[in-house]
């Protein structure tokens, strides 16, 4: 995949940078709304819309802001959307603008929006850019979604407000209360670590075997062999990948 | 343990404590009080005890076996845990909240962190504490056949007298195993006369404590109250059994004492200024997170380091 399509911005958003549970960014928001899956998704899709916009528009404007003071400019352009979207909020979805409450102005500072401002948009075109915002917003979203309905199907046996647990199921309160997401996201970075580390492992030891078909047999024509030269073409592509 | 410590040309003198030994002295010490538990909230109590123990076991044995790591149920920590997790659990509770407790205590609070020497946290506390705060109307539910009603300390917090007498002997409401003052003070004795604790941790936090109570417990020096308030609650099973978790405590000597100070005053704090009648395990795991730093702060200098050059 080419660098800059709008494919793997999204595939880099999504997996291979996932704001939360790779970068560990915006963790003030990930910790403290996500007790419910709803909210969890509510702030996800609010900071894709302001990410989405602010990269768009600092995009179109890096030229034209000077290098000393683009994080205040930043700043101004993301507050202006923030505060677009806490109006639009509070107008047509109230019940949502009353669960996130103080989180959807402390917008602005989320550091995964002024990260990919000064990381990404401030140096690409306008394209790219809008779709590293949707994908790091779909990304962030995604991950939002995933620790809320954990929380809530163990902290209150429901999820998206329905029943999910069987009557007789005693919620574990501490769930949606604050160590509760800790404990969930840290189980969410391990299991993305394992699938990580174990995709590792089998690119090292596929390139270990590689080299050594490669010196031993040149002319190997066993269908082993070849499946282990297809792994590497498939690998060397990923690397590519890697800015 | 001598504090002359003399490094003399081999053959050395090797200690014969294992792990599994001072973990066993650790059970031998625990049986009075759970005991007394047993014969003070009768069958469920019993089977209680056995449901958590084997639940910790089990999950130590279950979780060494599929990540393929070497099996250590036989030093007999996960038991220690387990029982010491039961002894912490009201005489009433669900059988299912013995094993979340077992599995929480061994699987997040020990092994996740590396197994038995690398848990920042008394297992036992850790998984307490988190049954306390998910299920708090279970845990703090003292009602069962034998005795209804609040808690001693409870009473107490709310100003009402308390038979001090009973709750020296055990006659009272309360978890498995702290209720009785005697039953666990001879099973502390059993560990200081095997050397397996000494007294700096549990003195210098009974002794802190009493201070503060005195100081801040707006009755001055009143010998009844302040023999309820060491009675009552898991002080006495905190003190000599949890506070001296040889992981979780600081290994200098120095460190101990302050060790123990901030557990008698935190202790106090909760009791007296927290909405809940009971603060022991909070007091414990928040100084279990503090023992690195204390630790840092009170090694000693090593010899021929520090100090002004002549």
């Amino acid at each position: 995949m080419n660098q800059n399509s709008a494919g793997e911005r999204l595939y880099n958003g999504i997996i291979k940078e996932n704001p939360t549970l790779v970068l560990m960014l915006g963790m003030c928001p990930t910790l403290a709304v996500t007790t419910s899956a709803i909210n969890g998704l509510g702030m996800g899709l609010t900071t894709m819309v302001v990410l989405a916009l602010s990269n768009a528009i600092i995009s179109l404007l890096r030229n034209i802001i000077p290098d000393k003071v683009r994080i205040p400019a930043f700043i101004v352009i993301i507050a202006s959307f923030v505060t677009v979207v806490q109006m639009v909020l509070q107008a047509y979805l109230p019940f949502l603008y009353d669960a996130l409450g103080i989180y959807i102005p402390l917008i602005v500072v989320n550091c995964i929006i002024l990260g990919r401002a000064e990381s990404y948009a401030s140096k690409n075109p306008v394209i790219p850019s809008l779709f590293d915002g949707i994908g790091m917003g779909l990304g962030f979203s995604a991950a939002l979604t995933i620790i809320g309905a954990v929380r809530e199907i163990l902290g209150a046996g429901e999820v998206f407000g329905f029943h999910f647990m069987p009557e007789s199921y005693v919620p574990f309160s501490i769930f949606v209360l604050a160590p509760g997401a800790f404990f969930v996201l840290a189980a969410l970075t391990a299991i993305q670590n394992k699938v990580r580390i174990n995709g590792e492992k089998k690119g090292k030891d596929m390139s270990r075997i590689q080299s050594g078909c490669n010196s031993d047999c040149a002319g190997c024509s066993d269908s082993g062999c070849s499946r282990r030269f297809y792994g590497e073409s498939k690998e060397n592509d990923t690397k590519g990948e890697v800015k | 343990m001598s504090d002359l410590m003399k490094v003399s040309s081999n053959p050395h003198i090797r200690s014969k404590a294992t792990t599994g030994g001072i973990m066993g002295a650790v059970i031998l010490a625990l049986l009075p009080a759970t005991f007394f538990g047993v014969y003070n909230f009768g069958l469920h109590a019993l089977i209680l005890i056995l449901v958590t123990v084997a639940s910790t076991v089990l999950t130590e044995y279950i979780y060494e076996l599929l990540m393929k790591k070497r099996v250590t149920v036989n030093d007999l920590s996960a038991t220690v845990t387990g029982l010491l997790l039961a002894l912490n659990l009201p005489p009433g509770a669900p059988l299912w909240l013995g094993v979340v407790g077992g599995v929480f205590a061994i699987l997040v609070v020990k092994m996740l962190f590396g197994g038995l020497g690398q848990n920042f946290m008394n297992p036992a506390l850790g998984a307490r504490c988190f049954l306390l705060i998910s299920f708090t109307s279970i845990m703090t539910n003292f009602d069962c056949d034998a005795y209804s009603g609040a808690t001693p300390l409870t009473a107490l917090k709310a100003g009402e007298s308390v038979n001090v007498m009973d709750m020296i002997l055990g006659h009272t409401g309360g978890t498995i195993g702290e209720t009785s003052m005697v039953a666990i003070v001879a099973g502390a004795c059993i560990l200081i006369l095997l050397d397996i604790i000494d007294l700096r941790i549990p003195g210098s936090y009974i002794v802190s404590f009493v201070i503060f109570i005195v100081l801040f417990g707006g009755r001055g020096f009143d010998s009844a109250y302040i023999s309820a308030q060491l009675a009552g609650g898991g002080l006495m099973l905190g003190a000599f059994f949890m506070a001296t978790d040889y992981v979780t405590r600081p290994i200098t000597k120095r460190g101990q004492y302050v060790f123990g100070i901030f557990l008698g005053i935190m202790t106090g704090i909760f009791r007296l200024f927290a909405p809940g009648a009971e603060g022991v395990s909070y007091a414990i795991i928040l100084g279990n997170l503090l023992v690195p730093l204390i630790e840092k702060v009170t090694l000693p200098k090593a010899f021929g380091k520090g100090g002004e050059r002549a």
